[in-house]
């Protein structure tokens, strides 16, 4: 597959200063990316970035071979790129039903509107039935899940989740990974931003670890979880040596990525 | 809609025109119009305060500025008498539609608290211009109308009429609304501004639709009032006692509903006006006002329309589960697609 999303030098920052100091990263189409990192390294920051919530001071965002880069968040959503943001963005006091058509706001085709609603019920069951449920009693898991079905609404070829796992029970993890999992069955290609290391690189294909506000390592999502060094720094110490570790493939860190880890945060 | 539904409420319209024309006294017919009169203003309030969620409580300038935009088109054109003035009411309810949205504009930048308080400060600018501006108003003097020359037993029959079809009007729109985009976005809006704006909604255009078609509404009703009423004052057209009644009323039957508001004012107006006669000038049903409202926020909270809704949806998942052997039965997808 080749990549659907690159970015290139890409140099962002708020009032405080830079927060992007030249990220170069490819997202292949189908896939999950899993991007990693202390905080304060930018990850979601690469993410708005790429959704348009902050416009890029220097470097160049390609989607689909068409630099986004100067492209409004609209027009951006129009493209097929949505944003789960890390906070809840369901409407509470709406029921899921509703909740899931306002995914659908901008979309004008009554009939596009039915196909994708239609899908979403098969692909994601909550939605049917918890409908009449409103969003705001459903669990932080829940509200994930219909967050996520509420993006299908678009028919989106790349989603953007933000710490899709942060402040959700054991149970309701695994749920939100499955559900990235499916996606990635139904073709959507996801960009993740995940605190929660070990699961975030489970559940991808490919991996990048952003410290400092640069890529430091690369590799598929299975390789960083063998990674001693990741381990260490993001994995809380051990390095996995299980069968998921032996079965590893892609590209594995170079020497000198591994020092740049080493430094001093 | 169903079949049965449709037949309700073919029955319910007719009955609501029969009611006009039944042989009743002057005094029951007056009940009547005013019910009507605060089902439709209270109806044409729940788009900006149910959908919405912002309570307005300045729809009374609104009122105000359609009886007197009424009561100065008699007396600076022409317009001849008896059925005639009925015709003027579009364009007094585009005319204000266009006049509220530069207000709309200001006053729906604030939320919450302070957007009840910018309404209620418009209807005391109102209220103030309506004493003031002695040329066009005649301050309080107060302005008439020649009564128009409707036969005695019947006179109140054309104001019925067209009061109900205000009502019919606002439930109309209403029910467009809460099928459409539209009714959707405004609950975006009611439930979280912010998020709205996040998923695209056009969050300033959708609130001034809903603004500017409210006041439209009420100032419609307020023409017909006006030259039901004929003599209006400032005190009297431009009155918050009316912002407060749609309110009690919106609150009681159920914001956010069809049927809720007009409810509200079915049970609200009957007995208000009935206890005015009985107890004459003395007010008194101010504090029934009071009770009422402590009655909703007690023991009805959400409105009777959603209580008797989530009553009833209880009561249909509980027959669903026990059906179904304690599994939830959902209807056909095709009844749920939009």
């Amino acid at each position: 597959m080749g990549a659907l999303l690159s970015l290139d030098g890409v140099v962002a920052g708020y009032n405080q200063g830079l927060v992007l100091k030249g990220v170069n990263l490819s997202v292949d189409a189908s896939e999950v990316t899993c991007l990693i990192g202390p905080n304060g390294a930018g990850k979601s920051t690469v993410l708005k970035t790429v959704s348009g919530l902050l416009k890029p001071i220097s470097g160049t965002v390609c989607f689909d071979s068409e630099d986004i880069t100067s492209l409004s968040t609209h027009e951006r959503l129009r493209r097929g790129i949505v944003h789960v943001p890390q906070d809840r963005s369901l409407f509470p006091a709406m029921t899921v039903w509703d909740n899931v058509l306002m995914g659908a706001h901008i979309v004008r085709d009554h009939a596009a509107i039915r196909s994708r609603l239609a899908t979403v019920v098969e692909m994601f069951p909550i939605v049917e039935r918890r409908r009449q449920a409103h969003a705001g009693s459903l669990s932080g898991g829940e509200q994930k899940i219909v967050e996520i079905a509420r993006t299908m609404m678009l028919d989106p070829k790349l989603i953007l989740l933000d710490e899709p796992s942060i402040g959700l029970d054991p149970r309701s993890r695994r749920l939100v990974f499955d559900t990235i999992r499916e996606l990635t069955k139904a073709g959507r290609t996801v960009l993740l931003v995940e605190q929660n290391a070990r699961s975030g690189l489970a559940v991808a294909q490919h991996g990048a670890i952003l410290e400092g506000g640069v890529v430091k390592l690369e590799g598929t999502g299975l390789s960083l979880l063998d990674d001693p060094l990741v381990a260490q720094l993001y994995l809380g110490a051990v390095a996995p040596t299980t069968s998921v570790a032996s079965r590893a493939t892609g590209v594995l860190p170079s020497p000198n990525s591994i020092s740049a880890l080493k430094e001093p945060q | 809609m169903t079949v049965v539904r449709r037949a309700g409420l073919a029955l319910l319209l007719t009955a609501a025109v029969l009611v006009g024309f039944v042989g009743v006294t002057h005094w029951i017919m007056n009940i009547f119009i005013f019910t009507v009169m605060y089902a439709g203003l209270a109806t044409g309030w729940n788009l900006v305060g149910g959908f919405a969620g912002y309570t307005s409580l300045g729809h009374a300038a609104f009122f105000g500025i359609g009886a007197y935009a009424m009561d100065v088109t008699f007396e600076h054109h022409s317009i001849g008498a008896g059925y005639v003035p009925f015709a003027i009411l579009p364009f007094i309810g585009i005319g204000v539609a266009a006049l509220s949205i530069p207000l709309g504009w200001i006053a729906m930048r604030t939320r919450a608290a302070t957007f009840a308080i910018v309404t209620i400060t418009l209807l005391f600018v109102v209220q103030t211009l309506a004493f003031n501006l002695k040329s066009i108003t005649h301050g309080s003097q107060g302005m008439g109308i020649t009564p128009p020359p409707f036969a005695l037993h019947t006179y109140e029959r054309p104001f019925y009429v067209a009061m109900l079809a205000m009502l019919v009007l606002a439930l109309l729109i209403t029910w467009y609304v809460q099928r459409s985009k539209l009714g959707l976005a405004l609950a975006a809006i009611r439930d979280d501004e912010d998020k709205a704006h996040g998923v695209g909604v056009h969050v300033t255009a959708v609130k001034l639709i809903a603004f500017s078609t409210s006041v439209a509404i009420a100032s419609m009703i307020g023409a017909v009032w006006a030259y039901y009423v004929l003599f209006i004052y400032p005190q009297f057209a431009v009155d918050p006692l009316i912002s407060i009644g749609i309110v009690l009323m919106v609150f009681l039957g159920g914001k956010g509903t069809l049927w809720g508001p007009a409810l509200g004012a079915l049970i609200v107006v009957p007995a208000q006006q009935y206890f005015a006669y009985e107890l004459g000038a003395s007010k008194l049903y101010l504090i029934a006002y009071a009770g009422l409202f402590l009655v909703i926020m007690l023991f009805l909270p959400q409105g009777i329309i959603p209580s008797l809704a989530s009553w009833a949806d209880r009561n249909r998942h509980r027959r669903a589960r026990t059906l179904s052997g304690g599994q939830l039965v959902s209807p056909p997808l095709h009844e749920l697609l939009p």
